[in-house]
């Protein structure tokens, strides 16, 4: 049996593990982006969004574009450190597997 | 945790990162069709072009020539056929992209895309306002070296959101330009090899390399 230390609840998720890589690697991005590339629907990302959110791992961004409006998401630093850490985790449970 | 969860957790990271950061549904086939079009304006532009432009291998020459023997209006013509170019190049390859990315199950005009677009538009527009302040001037010799390293720098600056093979082909349009600078009179020459044969390479490389294992 393998160790789980370390590891965050919060990106036990694949989409909220997904939803974190994006946020990593992107300044910011929109709800509707990130729907399409992670092929989910509006209820589904917009809870796991959600939880996000309460970690204070993102912050939202509301704003308008035109008439429309336009939510963003950005990573907190709180956010990338926590992701940071799973990564590790993640990493070391690879290396014990393989000593 | 199971093992194989691990590796997807990471493989499926790795994806995600670099599909929203990269547009990936740049097509390779519109590069190829991008340069035929470039080859055949650069011989329709040698055939208007008087056979004496052959000779004239300096920039003083050169100013000197078009402006007292080329026939009238021959610029706008060259201008017509280098706009026509772009046009159709553009609009090839906005639909055969458009098509890869609904293979891809990816928008065209996406957060990736509108970067891609951000970071090359500087550097093009600029070469454009320069060419035409250039043209404006009469320093005829130096509108095609121009807009060589400044489409190169362009390429360059935007190939940080797509493939990465894209900063080669700016790095070798950059350099042409330096050597068509040094070579006045050689530039339609310089011309069809940067934006024809270059993007037939480029275009074929890109095609066997991403488009047909997608297909």
């Amino acid at each position: 049996m393998l160790t789980l230390n370390n590891f965050d609840k919060a990106f036990e998720n694949r989409i909220r593990l997904q939803v974190m890589s994006v946020l990593v690697a992107n300044e910011s991005y929109d709800f509707n982006s990130l729907k399409e590339l992670l092929a989910t629907t509006d209820g589904n990302l917009a809870s796991h969004l959600k939880a996000l959110e309460k970690e204070e791992y993102i912050s939202v961004i509301k704003s308008f574009l035109g008439r429309k409006p336009n939510t963003r998401y950005k990573a907190t630093i709180k956010g990338i450190a926590a992701f940071k850490k799973h990564l590790e985790a993640l990493e070391n449970l690879i290396k014990q597997q393989k000593g | 945790m199971k093992n194989k969860d691990i590796y997807d957790d990471i493989s499926s990271i790795k994806t995600i990162m670099e599909r929203s950061s990269k547009f990936i549904s740049l097509s390779g086939l519109s590069g190829v069709l991008a340069g035929v079009y470039a080859l055949i304006g650069a011989g329709i532009a040698y055939t208007v072009l008087p056979p004496y432009n052959n000779v004239i291998t300096d920039y003083q020459s050169a100013q000197t020539a078009v402006f007292y023997s080329y026939p009238k209006g021959l610029d706008l013509v060259l201008f017509a056929i280098a706009i026509g170019v772009l046009l159709v190049s553009i609009g090839t390859g906005i639909l055969l992209s458009a098509q890869k990315a609904k293979r891809n199950n990816q928008a065209v005009w996406n957060q990736s895309s509108r970067a891609l677009l951000n970071a090359g538009l500087f550097p093009l527009v600029t070469g454009g306002c320069f060419a035409f302040i250039l043209y404006i001037g009469h320093h005829y010799g130096a509108i095609a070296p121009t807009c060589l390293v400044f489409y190169g720098l362009a390429l360059v600056s935007a190939s940080q959101f797509t493939y990465g093979d894209v900063k080669w082909l700016g790095i070798l349009e950059i350099i042409l330009g330096l050597l068509a600078l040094m070579q006045p009179g050689y530039g339609l020459y310089f011309w069809a090899l940067g934006f024809g044969v270059l993007h037939v390479l480029y275009g074929a490389i890109m095609y066997f390399k991403y488009d047909r294992v997608n297909a």
